[in-house]
């Protein structure tokens, strides 16, 4: 065999070894309701979550508890398909969380009643979509 | 008034720059194919040609930046991207915050290089310039805000607010302008911000040049001869996306509080790629110049890099990465045009190179293992598959996009440890590329087989073992894979020093870059390792709290709540907030607020008190000052060792009306390491909402307590003048004089009741610091008590994160010796161009 065909042959390994990983690690977009079935099924994988916070009737964020040395809290999630979930994460609230249109937890299931968010992503209004103009000008 | 000559302009100049990008590439390919007779005509009108394109790309440059420095808020780019609190370095910035502003930026920068590739080449002037007209005509097009029936093309930076919105104000008055912008992103608000774009173009622009000297070389049958003018651009290139990246990342180090220069988001990942995909291409670029061979793959990897900048683009600016990127873009609706744009040129490099391959000239002889060009070709193939594991899982979005195209359903996502993620993979690519340099660059400078190639790296390695050894047991560096990583950085560090000693001795500087830029990857690797694997967090548990469930308890608490003027400790350090700050024009340092109170116009507040630093007064009671960029709030911690003040921290945070809280890190810099410090909450300083009354009865010279404050209460005082109230005859005024004292630090306070005729007034005193409202409710002369009216808040706070990161300096200096080595080179490679150019051998 050429050295050629060796190298091709390593290249081609490592390549496969590469997308075999990404498949591997890659995450899941989940609902709760599927999420905690792998959690039932002993999958601890950390998955994505996508949904709202939860919101009053008058559109007020409801559901946020901040602990006393405000370095973590518990919050409540309402993924796409309308599961309510508690959820705790390990960080202080992020600026500007209750604002959030739409927010994305990557974790898991702790037990059958909470979940625990390793990070948090969120959507905040964007200010291209703004359609108002303050009229302070006027 | 609604100005509309500059839009119109600017917009005018979008069109002429598209079409003369068209007459210009139809004008270079006349004067390509036309005869020895014509050509010298067809010459003349193509630079003309492209001359009208150059100053139309700057008149739209230009008219962009007017709407912004002038505050035409009734252009939707102005108001959206800017507002008049901005200094004008920020404005600059505003500039290409927007996807208009940074695809002008691009446009800019080809047209510069155009310039200055029409006047430093001969032969290649036409198919050169051919490819950069082509790519000028794209790149307008993404600008040109243009729509027929449902197709747009392109998004004009150049529209009015009223056609943008549709607010319902523009139907009661058409011609409204609004007062103020609303402003710049704040994350962008750093100085970093006004050079890093700008670099990070002109490297995208420069992928063009090599590519271009491709395209044409492929299109004359020049099939060997564009390598040489292709390859000092194609070293400037690597360096230019260099310098961008690590402005990036330096950045992100210093504006982001993400905690780190990396993080292997898919917008610095979409640079990563193609400046690896560059760097491999340089190195098979040279070796072919030596030794004729590795031109195919030079040809693959030049346009491999060109196209993943425009895949990069297409990445960022398409909206396909939605959620898996904090900073990447929204859509504009140019996804389609991008896309076409990309496969545009990567359909005409297959088609091109497919026409060729088979002319293309190879060289049939296998590379010996002794040879620099099997290493060399080794370290490419190294560098594109970590392009390779890179890009695969950055395009995850992409791939669910195909699938979903397809009518399949697809809910993969990008690994949600993205930063163990890459490493794994990257860390040990990067020791190989790191092995491969040493071996390379012997190979590269002597001729020799495994017998003296035994005898040159024996130094080197027993040296670098011996550094390693010190490094290892000096950093502490106990993890077996991070001692490869050391073994690997010093070993490069010391071959490729070897390498740079023995060529400055035998011949000039000029050969050196080549080495310099490998010891800074070495460095860089050593740098990285210490300061991502041995970063600390050093604000952990510290709250001394149990929670209500166990397993929290086991959790690490990675921030530190520091109350106002209390003292915590903070590993070695004992760590003191010591109140809120603003920027003050013309005072050194930083200006607690309890100072100003801020007036209706931007950026101007009052100074309730004098403004003294440093001994000097700068500002008087009562007098204006101008606060710069008043929304930055910058969080005083002083920090001690034992009773010994150390040093002051000042990490910053806004309050930005559209994005809401943004923090900013400040770091205390030492030769080996940084102390990184970055508030993650802050204390609501809109009104606060009081607590229930407590009433205190309280006769001179008493102590009583208000929370846990020691508050003393020394006196009554009976006024004849209250600031803002005219005193009348017969009123009575009396002011408590109040001393509270928190740790270290007494306050006054001052509660003021007025008596006039039967009524009564009451000017409460309050500090916001300590949370705390008194009000001199009443005075009960026969108990010679005075009552007072308490509410609380909560004392002001920050929680913060300090991270250790050691050695960074090295990744610092690593990245800095790199770009030298690169620049040697760059200069090495042209010089030898342009003396082949002049004696006509182009």
């Amino acid at each position: 065999m050429k050295k050629g065909h060796i190298i091709g042959l390593g290249i081609i390994a490592i390549a496969i070894l590469i997308i075999v990983s990404m498949i591997g690690d890659a995450s899941t977009y989940e609902s709760f309701e599927t999420a905690k079935a792998m959690k039932m099924k002993g999958d601890d994988k950390s998955i994505h979550v996508v949904g709202e916070l939860k919101k009053t009737v008058s559109g007020i964020v409801e559901g946020i508890e901040v602990n006393p040395d405000k370095t973590s809290f518990y919050f409540m999630m309402v993924d796409n398909n309308g599961t309510e979930q508690k959820v705790f994460y390990n960080e202080p609230v992020p600026p500007d969380f209750a604002r959030a249109e739409q927010v994305v937890v990557i974790g898991s299931y702790k037990n059958e009643a909470l979940f625990v968010a390793d990070k948090i992503l969120m959507k905040c209004p964007s200010k291209y979509q703004e359609n108002e103009v303050s009229t302070a000008g006027m | 008034m609604i100005n509309t000559f500059v839009g119109n302009l600017g917009h005018f100049a979008v069109i002429l720059a598209f079409v003369s990008a068209l007459v210009t590439a139809y004008a270079y390919y006349q004067y390509i194919v036309a005869s020895e007779l014509d050509k010298a005509n067809w010459r003349l009108f193509s630079r003309i040609s492209f001359y009208v394109h150059s100053v139309a790309s700057v008149t739209i440059a230009l008219a962009l930046f007017e709407i912004i420095y002038s505050h035409r808020f009734e252009y939707f780019y102005a108001y959206s991207h800017s507002s008049k609190a901005l200094p004008v370095h920020y404005m600059i910035s505003s500039f290409w915050e927007g996807q208009e502003g940074a695809f002008i930026l691009w446009i800019f920068w080809n047209v510069v290089l155009g310039l200055i590739l029409i006047h430093t080449n001969k032969f290649w002037e036409g198919p050169v310039m051919l490819v950069f007209a082509l790519v000028q005509a794209f790149l307008v097009s993404m600008i040109l805000g243009v729509v027929i029936g449902d197709l747009k093309i392109g998004s004009s930076p150049f529209i009015l607010l009223r056609d943008a919105l549709t607010a319902p104000i523009f139907q009661i008055n058409p011609d409204f302008v609004p007062e103020d912008g609303t402003g710049l992103n704040p994350l962008l608000q750093n100085i970093w911000m006004v050079i890093h774009p700008p670099t990070l173009f002109l490297g995208y622009a420069t992928t063009l040049v090599p590519f271009a000297f491709l395209m044409g070389g492929l299109a004359t049958k020049k099939y060997t001869e564009w390598v040489r003018p292709a390859l000092p651009w194609a070293q400037f290139s690597a360096m230019i996306l260099g310098m961008g990246i690590i402005m990036g990342a330096y950045w992100a180090y210093v504006t982001l509080n993400f905690g780190g220069y990396w993080n292997w988001d898919p917008v610095e990942n979409a640079v990563y790629v193609p400046w690896l995909i560059m760097i491999a291409g340089i190195h098979t670029m040279i070796t072919f110049r030596k030794s004729s061979t590795a031109l195919k793959s030079s040809m693959v990897l030049v346009v491999g890099s060109f196209i993943l900048v425009l895949y990069a683009t297409f990445l960022v600016r398409s909206g396909v990465l939605g959620d898996s990127s904090v900073h990447s873009f929204t859509d504009l609706g140019l996804s389609g045009q991008l896309l076409i744009y990309m496969l545009f040129f990567l359909l005409v490099a297959i088609f091109l190179l497919a026409k060729n391959w088979k002319n293309i000239p190879t060289s049939d002889q296998e590379a010996s293992v002794y040879s620099r060009e099997f290493w060399i070709f080794i370290g490419a193939t190294t560098l594109a598959l970590m392009a390779f594991q890179v890009i695969l899982p950055t395009s995850i979005p992409v791939w669910n996009a195909i699938v979903e195209i397809f009518g399949g359903i697809s809910n993969m996502a990008p690994p949600a440890d993205q930063v163990g993620f890459y490493t794994k993979f990257q860390l040990w690519f990067a020791v190989a590329v790191a092995l491969l340099t040493a071996v390379g660059q012997f190979f590269w400078w002597n001729k020799m087989d495994g017998k003296t190639l035994r005898e040159a790296l024996v130094m080197p390695y027993v040296v670098s073992v011996l550094l390693s050894a010190v490094i290892i047991v000096l950093g502490k560096v106990y993890n077996i894979s991070y001692i490869v990583v050391v073994l690997a950085g010093t070993f490069t560090i010391v071959a490729n020093s070897t390498i740079l000693f023995r060529l400055i001795k035998k011949s000039t500087f000029k050969l050196a870059g080549g080495s310099l830029a490998h010891i800074g990857l070495g460095m860089i690797l050593i740098g990285v390792m210490f300061s991502s694997g041995y970063s600390e967090v050093i604000s952990y548990n510290l709250s001394g709290l149990t929670y209500s469930n166990s397993w929290e308890d086991e959790l690490n608490k990675e921030h530190v709540l520091l109350w106002i003027n209390k003292p915590t400790q903070i590993k070695e350090y004992t760590a003191i907030y010591r109140g809120r700050q603003k920027k003050v024009k013309g005072v050194p340092g930083l200006v607690n607020v309890s100072l100003l109170k801020s007036t209706d116009n931007v950026n101007e507040s009052i100074a309730l008190e004098d403004i003294v630093a440093k001994g000097k007064t700068y500002y008087e009671k009562g007098e204006i000052v101008t606060v710069i960029l008043e929304e930055n709030d910058y969080f005083q911690i002083d920090y001690y060792k034992g009773d010994q003040y150390q040093f002051t921290l000042n990490p910053m945070s806004q309050f930005n009306s559209s994005m809401g809280l943004i923090s900013s890190p400040d770091s205390r810099r030492f030769l080996n390491r940084d102390l990184y410090t970055f508030v993650s909450a802050i204390n609501d300083y809109e009104d606060p909402e009081w607590r229930e009354d407590e009433y205190f009865e309280v006769a001179p010279g008493e102590t009583f307590f208000i929370s846990d404050f020691v508050t003393e209460f020394e006196g009554g005082e009976v006024l004849t003048q209250i600031d803002g109230i005219d005193l009348m005859e017969g009123d009575v005024a009396v002011k408590a004089k109040l001393s509270i004292m928190d740790y270290d630090v007494e306050k006054r306070l001052e509660p003021i009741f007025i008596i006039r005729g039967s009524q009564v007034g009451r000017i409460p005193a309050i500090d916001n610091e300590l949370g705390v409202k008194v009000e001199l409710d009443n005075i009960i002369p026969e108990k010679n008590q005075f009552l007072f009216k308490v509410n609380r808040y909560q004392k002001d706070y920050v929680v913060l994160k300090a991270i250790v990161k050691p050695q960074i300096n090295i990744l610092w200096a690593g990245t800095i010796i790199m770009l030298i080595g690169f620049c040697v080179a760059i200069y090495r490679r042209y010089d030898e161009f342009s003396k082949m150019r002049d004696k006509g051998l182009e």
